[in-house]
């Protein structure tokens, strides 16, 4: 597409109230199953609108039925009055509606400004102007507070920066609606603050932003209109001013949830040690010595590049341990061997379900019993029935729904999928578990099962780590937190002084009293 | 619906992108795979057998077997290495060269020797393909591709650019041609590597931890599966096969040459393992389908054959069911994701 096309896409003019995007009675099946049924909504301009729900309730197909990823079964979408007829995501841009998704559309092998121009790109006579595309690119930066380096090969991103890459490119093509699906699940509490501010001025200057998101508090900050969707129907569309997050969660619902997280149930004064790190040194993680005990809950908070996953990876003995040491349970652990930790009883789940924990297309029962397949199977030979028997058992005590276990993992909601790697976790139970952003893409309802989950693990005695970007998680379940900045240990808070202030202090500035 | 969400399993996957169309089509899709390959088979046997009188012959089938016994151990190892996100270009001079080791060794040893050197040349070259691709982490399709050259430049150092025969080594024959029950002891060698291989795939821990390694190889690491170990294994049984394969043919036709097999074997291998629907892209595969795919093209070749068809065009129906095979799995594989 070049400039020309560009300028040429139709533009609305600010906060007309004849541009809204009114959605009327839209219905959507998928294979006989009904995702929305019967839908309502009407997206003004120059309005930050949240879509609410649980995973499955339709708030995603939503989003795709007006960015025009989806076309509705029955109902009808106008634009200004002008109906829309869009049956693909060009069209939708075609009409100024963009989408950032949950899965990033990046071009790994491209740099940081040919992804962020990516398709539009501002070519003369098939030349690519660089010079051109360069001030453009600072132009944006400037805008969005983004700090990128345009000729970064976007394969050595982060997932929060490949984010910003895709919002940089929604505001390069001057979208009129934004259809943002859950844009800060990735970041770290700063860079969601950033992210926070452009959608703010996003809507400032006209745009309509859509904002589905499982994080309330940012629902109810940034918004102005919130609808709550539930099994496909519109449950209600009300003004942000007048909610809760009690109220929201009731029509998510349908019910209340007694509180976000379960009460805190403290190990005892004697509990032995389980876990003893020393002096650990490993790439991106700095001389970093603290103790787990039986029963605790250690939540590791700080911002994303910290080194907390880098951490965890070093103490699971997965990375390139140059100094100190990692005791579980007076065991020394060494070497480079994620095998060996597993064995002696201390198991992660990582980051990253997707690319760093199940196989995808692998049925639930194989992603299961992947881990400790040697207690189903004599001599090598996997006893299908025993393997059957503790995967379901597996499945029922981390709440597992699935229709089957020979599904595939990518069928399965993503709450789902973080449980079956709980499940996989505890097919023999370990002495310390590290969860490593446990809840993140998870649905709340999913999330509080989780939480349940890793309360119930410790007061059965096992020692857990929980890292976490999002901090009322780790005020929420840690016993005692340690905050790290630089790859060090910044701060270490147990009882009254865990606050949110100290540890955003010690994630932020240098030199914190710990 | 109703009112809460925990009491009712079902509902939170409800607008999950069409769960029960998606999983009724996996369902298919899972017995496609062995479906894409079995009924052509069939089809393709039945109408050989109406269309030519002798193809059913016993004689022409234990034929097609016996000239197939070397390629089909080599592929159901090859499987093996697919699935684990990796590939074997260098099982045709392997063979040539385990064959060549083979016969040389027979020359002055006894026949169980020459066989045992055979074997070991496959056995090392896989160790060093498997140590190369994982340790020091060169794409298997380069490794093996350059290791196909130095074998094959071994091979000729070794024979001399001669003929290498095994006719006259006492037992070499008796090792591939003695019969039982009418069928010559290479088509049952091939039989029983076929199964042991495709059983390990299916059900032990260690064909399940192949499958995670091709799979997802880091996810798989992180959950305590040894990948790299695995992935040398899957290349030192590939290595191993190839190896049998060149003596089982060298003694099957009673002479063998440094230019035996070479990169024409590799790819009939491969294309008798992607037709056979394993994917190219690892982490999904069987043996059991493997042999059903290279028996499919050699059934094609005699089907040529036996109805005099011009042999130029059997190279042309070959690319065309490979890029059917290969299509077939992106659509499987599009539809699941």
């Amino acid at each position: 597409m070049s400039e020309e096309n560009l300028d040429g896409a139709p533009h609305r003019a600010a906060g007309t109230t004849g541009d809204d995007l009114v959605v009327t009675g839209v219905s959507k099946r998928f294979g006989g199953v009904p995702a929305l049924q019967n839908v309502s909504v009407t997206i003004e301009a120059g309005k930050v609108h949240a879509f609410i729900g649980e995973n499955g309730a339709g708030k995603s197909t939503l989003g795709k039925i007006i960015a025009g990823v989806l076309a509705p079964d029955e109902g009808a979408l106008t634009l200004g009055g002008r109906a829309l007829h869009m049956t693909s995501p060009r069209d939708g841009l075609t009409h100024g509606i963009v989408t950032i998704a949950q899965e990033l559309a990046i071009v790994p092998g491209l740099t940081v400004a040919d992804n962020v121009f990516l398709g539009a790109e501002i070519a003369t006579g098939g030349f690519v102007r660089r010079r051109e595309l360069r001030r453009r690119f600072r132009e944006l930066a400037h805008r969005t507070g983004f700090e990128l380096r345009p000729e970064t090969p976007a394969a050595y991103l982060s997932t929060a920066d490949k984010q910003k890459v895709e919002i940089m490119r929604a505001l390069s093509r001057r979208a009129s609606i934004v259809v943002m699906d859950e844009p800060s699940a990735a970041l770290s509490s700063h860079e969601s603050k950033a992210l926070h501010d452009i959608i703010r001025s996003l809507a400032a200057s006209g745009t309509a932003v859509i904002l589905i998101s499982h994080f309330l508090s940012e629902v109810l900050s940034l918004s102005d209109t919130i609808t709550t969707l539930r099994d496909g129907h519109l449950i209600s569309t009300v003004d942000a001013r007048g909610a809760t997050q009690e109220s929201l969660i009731v029509g998510m619902l349908g019910r209340s949830l007694s509180a976000t997280f379960p009460e805190k149930q403290f190990p005892h004064d004697d509990a032995p040690v389980v876990l003893e790190v020393a002096n650990l040194c490993a790439p991106k993680v700095d001389n970093c010595t603290f103790s787990l005990r039986r029963g605790e809950i250690l939540g590791i908070a700080g911002l994303v590049g910290a080194g907390r996953s880098e951490l965890a990876r070093a103490i699971f003995r997965d990375a390139k341990v140059s100094a100190g040491s990692v005791r579980l349970g007076g065991d020394n652990l060494s070497g480079h061997n994620p095998h060996r930790s597993i064995h002696r009883g201390l198991v992660m789940i990582p980051e990253s379900r997707k690319e760093l924990g199940l196989m995808m297309g692998r049925s639930v029962r194989e992603n299961v019993s992947l881990s400790r397949l040697d207690l189903v199977s004599r001599l090598s030979w996997v006893s299908r029935l025993r393997e059957r028997r503790a995967v379901a058992s597996l499945m029922e005590r981390t709440t597992v729904k699935a229709a089957s276990m020979s599904l595939p993992a990518t069928m399965l909601s993503g709450g789902n999928q973080q449980k079956l790697l709980f499940a996989r976790s505890m097919m023999k139970t370990p002495a310390v578990l590290i969860a490593d952003e446990p809840t993140r893409g998870v649905d709340v309802g999913s999330k509080r099962a989780i939480y349940d989950l890793l309360v119930e693990m410790a007061r059965e005695g096992m020692g857990i780590i929980v890292i976490s970007s999002e901090l009322e998680e780790v005020l929420g379940l840690a016993h005692r937190v340690l905050v790290m900045r630089h790859g060090r240990i910044s701060a270490e808070l147990a009882g009254q002084d865990i606050s949110e202030e100290a540890v955003l202090e010690a994630a932020f500035t240098e030199n914190s009293a710990s | 619906m109703t009112e809460t969400l925990t009491d009712h399993p079902d509902v939170e996957d409800l607008g999950n992108a069409g769960l029960s169309m998606k999983s009724g089509l996996r369902r298919l899709f899972g017995s496609w795979r062995t479906a894409g390959i079995l009924i052509p088979f069939l089809i393709l046997f039945v109408v050989l057998s109406i269309a030519s009188s002798p193809f059913l012959h016993t004689t022409n089938l234990i034929n097609i077997l016996d000239q197939q016994a070397a390629v089909l151990c080599i592929a159901a190892a090859g499987t093996l290495v697919l699935v684990a996100g990796g590939i074997d270009l260098s099982v045709g001079s392997t063979y040539a060269l385990a064959g060549v080791v083979a016969g040389e060794v027979g020359q002055h040893h006894s026949v169980v020797w020459a066989i045992l050197a055979g074997l070991l040349v496959g056995l090392v070259v896989g160790l060093l393909n498997g140590v190369i691709v994982t340790v020091f982490r060169i794409s298997p399709l380069i490794t093996t591709l350059a290791m196909s050259y130095i074998i094959y430049g071994l091979a000729l150092k070794v024979t001399n650019g001669n003929l290498v025969l095994t006719g006259s080594i006492p037992g070499f024959q008796t090792f591939t041609n003695s019969t039982f029950l009418t069928v010559p002891s290479a088509v049952w060698m091939a039989i029983g590597v076929v199964i042991v291989l495709a059983v390990v795939l299916s059900r032990t821990t260690y064909g399940r931890y192949v499958v995670a390694a091709g799979g997802n190889a880091e996810a798989a690491r992180l959950a305590g599966v040894r990948v790299n170990a695995i992935k040398i294994i899957t290349f030192v049984i590939s290595g191993g096969a190839a190896a049998l394969g060149g003596i089982i043919d060298a003694g099957r036709l009673g002479s063998i040459l440094s230019t035996s097999g070479g990169p024409s074997l590799s790819f009939l291998v491969l294309a008798g393992i992607v037709v056979g629907g394993t994917s190219i892209a690892g982490g999904e595969g069987s043996g059991w389908r493997t042999a059903l795919g290279v028996l499919f093209i050699a059934l094609i070749g005699n089907g040529f054959n036996l109805l005099g068809v011009d042999p130029n065009w059997q190279q042309i129906v070959l690319g065309l069911i490979l890029l059917v095979a290969v299509g077939l799995d992106m659509w499987a594989r599009r539809a699941k994701a």
